[in-house]
């Protein structure tokens, strides 16, 4: 059964496109790209397969399908503050969080980010410019608004989903942004569902648009990566901006299930795009580089874990 | 000529904003008055906050996690309802979950009578006593006030300072009194600590002695030899305080007291029901007479306890 399909114009995978922006593209630009998606992927892959064996217990927000947009984010916004939602591990790694941090923290460990009592929706790094999340949807988008004002002259990056983007508060905290322009860049990580509900079920208006009312620049697009580079490197000296990023989640909410294939899968659709590009080679070579890191990352955490299991009994 | 609250409160807001880059995020603070006198007017770093009731809050979290310590004002304590989820769920877990601290100082404004109706009249400091990581207290006088701003200053949590209308006209300290031969002990916080003054005066002069110990700290409530010796002496007690009284800080102190000590102790509060917004519908703080009674109520009990015993 499939439950994200919704059947509106704006769910299809070049929403919004702009011709001819992976052809203009430096390679090198858009093979360090393919690297983070890559990187993220291969990240949730290995977190997937532990869930799946039982050896992380705790609930995990995976963002497999939804790699693009903090693949593209990053490549701009590097030394921006950082304030991501619940789904937030690979926001975390390719703003510059150690991987192993995340890990511990999705095993329960001590050496975690939050010593084990925030999990996978409170991944954060002070240290990094990462701010963490409480687990309530939208919560952050105030924190971040207020935390913008008191820090004038640095750019913040808040991420929130399209459920968050009902909550009362979050509607609230964007005006207030708009209002005294601050420097930040919203990104709506819209997958189309709260939790299984489709957006057309909950709302008839976008929230874009309601950014554009207050003010701000916005646009809804497609995750396709090179759109995203596109309107980030515009927007980044027009903030405030939004930017509604339309994707798909491969798995459930919470764990590793899934209801059958995503509306379109980015992930194939970019791979597609790279060999189109001439760069087959080069994209393989990534793909091995990033699964290994990932792999050796996780077993080498996996170990620690093992070790205090046995330092414990 | 000595300082009131409200003068103290200004004062200290005007050197934090000046002095420390700190922040006053509040909304309508502005308005005639500048909130009873309590803001500097016109000085540097007051945001004025839209009307965002649960938002607002959240932005003050955010100030604070960025280190500008923001004073954030709520004109009446019905405010806090809807403002509680970044407060206790962010600000007071913070340390918890992140590591990292989210000291918003929160003014929490509580008011009763002038017929401002059944949901700004009150006292709700109770609630935010429910969750860990965020002290609760209720200054009355300068120098308290001084002392509660010197901690915050000091720390790192968040924290929730009720304030009374009924004190920022008031200059004088409330120093404890404890009386030989006394038979009942008060405990009385917020503006229970002026009904409490009343109702003591009256006690003696109805031949009743009780000590009065005045409360600032709700949370964390620290059982010292100053709380407990005068109910060690009287072998009663009775807590008074603004809120309601159901699930309460006055009915949480009188158990805290009494699982201490062995001494039965009771909690005076707020009727449990609605008040209105004429005079004759409100609740308030217990007045002077409903404490007379109700510790002479409970002096009479102790002695029949002691007849029985014997």
């Amino acid at each position: 059964m499939t439950t994200t399909f919704s059947g509106l114009a704006e769910r299809v995978p070049d929403f919004g496109m702009i011709p001819g922006l992976a052809e203009a593209c430096p390679k090198d630009r858009s093979l360090e790209m393919y690297r983070r998606i890559c990187r993220v992927r291969e990240f949730e892959l290995q977190c997937k397969k532990y869930i799946d064996e039982k050896v992380v217990q705790v609930f995990c927000y995976l963002s497999l399908g939804q790699e693009s947009f903090p693949a593209a984010l990053s490549m701009t916004m590097m030394g921006s503050w950082v304030v991501p939602q619940h789904r937030g591990h690979g926001t975390c790694l390719l703003f510059g969080m150690e991987p192993a941090k995340i890990i511990d923290e999705l095993l329960g460990l001590e050496t975690g980010c939050c010593k084990g009592m925030g999990g996978s929706p409170a991944i954060h790094d002070i240290s990094k410019k990462i701010l963490g999340h409480n687990h309530l949807i939208g919560d952050n988008v105030p924190v971040a608004v207020g935390f913008s004002y008191a820090k004038p002259g640095e750019k913040t990056i808040c991420i929130f989903g399209d459920g968050a983007a009902e909550e009362d508060y979050v509607i609230g905290a964007l005006g207030f942004a708009a209002t005294h322009k601050l420097p930040m860049l919203f990104i709506c990580d819209d997958n189309d569902l709260s939790v299984l509900t489709p957006t057309r079920d909950r709302r008839t208006w976008k929230i874009h648009e309601v950014c554009k009312a207050y003010g701000m620049e916005g646009v809804d697009i497609a995750d396709d990566p090179w759109l995203i580079d596109h309107y980030v490197r515009e927007f980044q000296t027009k903030l405030p901006a939004i930017i509604n990023v339309r994707n798909c989640r491969e798995l459930w909410h919470q764990g590793t299930g899934t209801d059958g294939a995503p509306e379109w899968n980015r992930f194939q659709i970019t791979r597609n795009k790279m060999i189109e590009l001439g760069l087959e080679k080069e994209i393989t070579q990534i793909e091995s580089e990033a699964k290994q890191e990932m792999e050796s990352l996780w077993l080498k955490q996996l170990q620690k874990l093992s070790e205090t299991s046995h330092a414990s009994t | 000529m000595a300082k009131t609250v409200a003068e103290t409160i200004r004062d200290l807001t005007r050197e934090h904003l000046e002095k420390n880059n700190g922040l006053l995020m509040g909304q309508c603070i502005t308005a005639v008055g500048w909130i009873q006198n309590t803001v500097p007017p016109h000085c540097v770093n007051l945001v004025e906050l839209p009307m965002n009731d649960n938002s607002g809050p959240g932005m003050a979290v955010g100030a604070a996690i960025a280190g500008r310590r923001p004073i954030l004002v709520f004109r009446f304590q019905s405010f806090l309802w809807m403002a509680a989820s970044p407060l206790v769920n962010h600000a007071a877990k913070a340390k918890a979950i992140f590591g990292y601290p989210a000291p918003v100082f929160i003014r929490a404004i509580a008011t009763e009578g002038g017929s401002s109706g059944p949901v700004h009249t009150n006292c709700y400091h109770s609630i935010y006593m429910h969750m860990p990581g965020m002290p609760v207290c209720a200054p009355m006088t300068p120098k308290e006030y001084e002392q509660v701003w010197d901690y915050y200053m000091k720390h790192d949590d968040p924290i929730l300072v009720s304030e009374h209308r009924r004190c920022y006209l008031n200059s004088e300290e409330m120093p404890d009194i404890i009386m030989d031969g006394a038979e009942i002990t008060l405990y009385a916080a917020s503006a229970g600590r002026l009904n409490a003054l009343e109702a003591h005066k009256m006690l003696l002069e109805q031949g009743v002695k009780a000590n009065l110990i005045h409360l600032v700290w709700l949370k964390p409530f620290e059982m010292n030899a100053r709380v407990m010796e005068p109910l060690r002496q009287t072998r009663c007690a009775l807590v008074i305080d603004s809120t309601y009284e159901i699930v309460s800080a006055c009915e949480h102190l009188a158990y805290t007291l009494m699982i201490n000590t062995g001494f039965p102790v009771q909690a005076l509060g707020q009727f449990d029901r609605t008040q209105g917004l004429v005079p004759r519908l409100e609740n308030g703080t217990p007045v002077p007479e409903r404490i007379v009674a109700t510790a002479k109520e409970m002096v009479g009990m102790k002695k029949l306890w002691g007849k029985k015993s014997a």
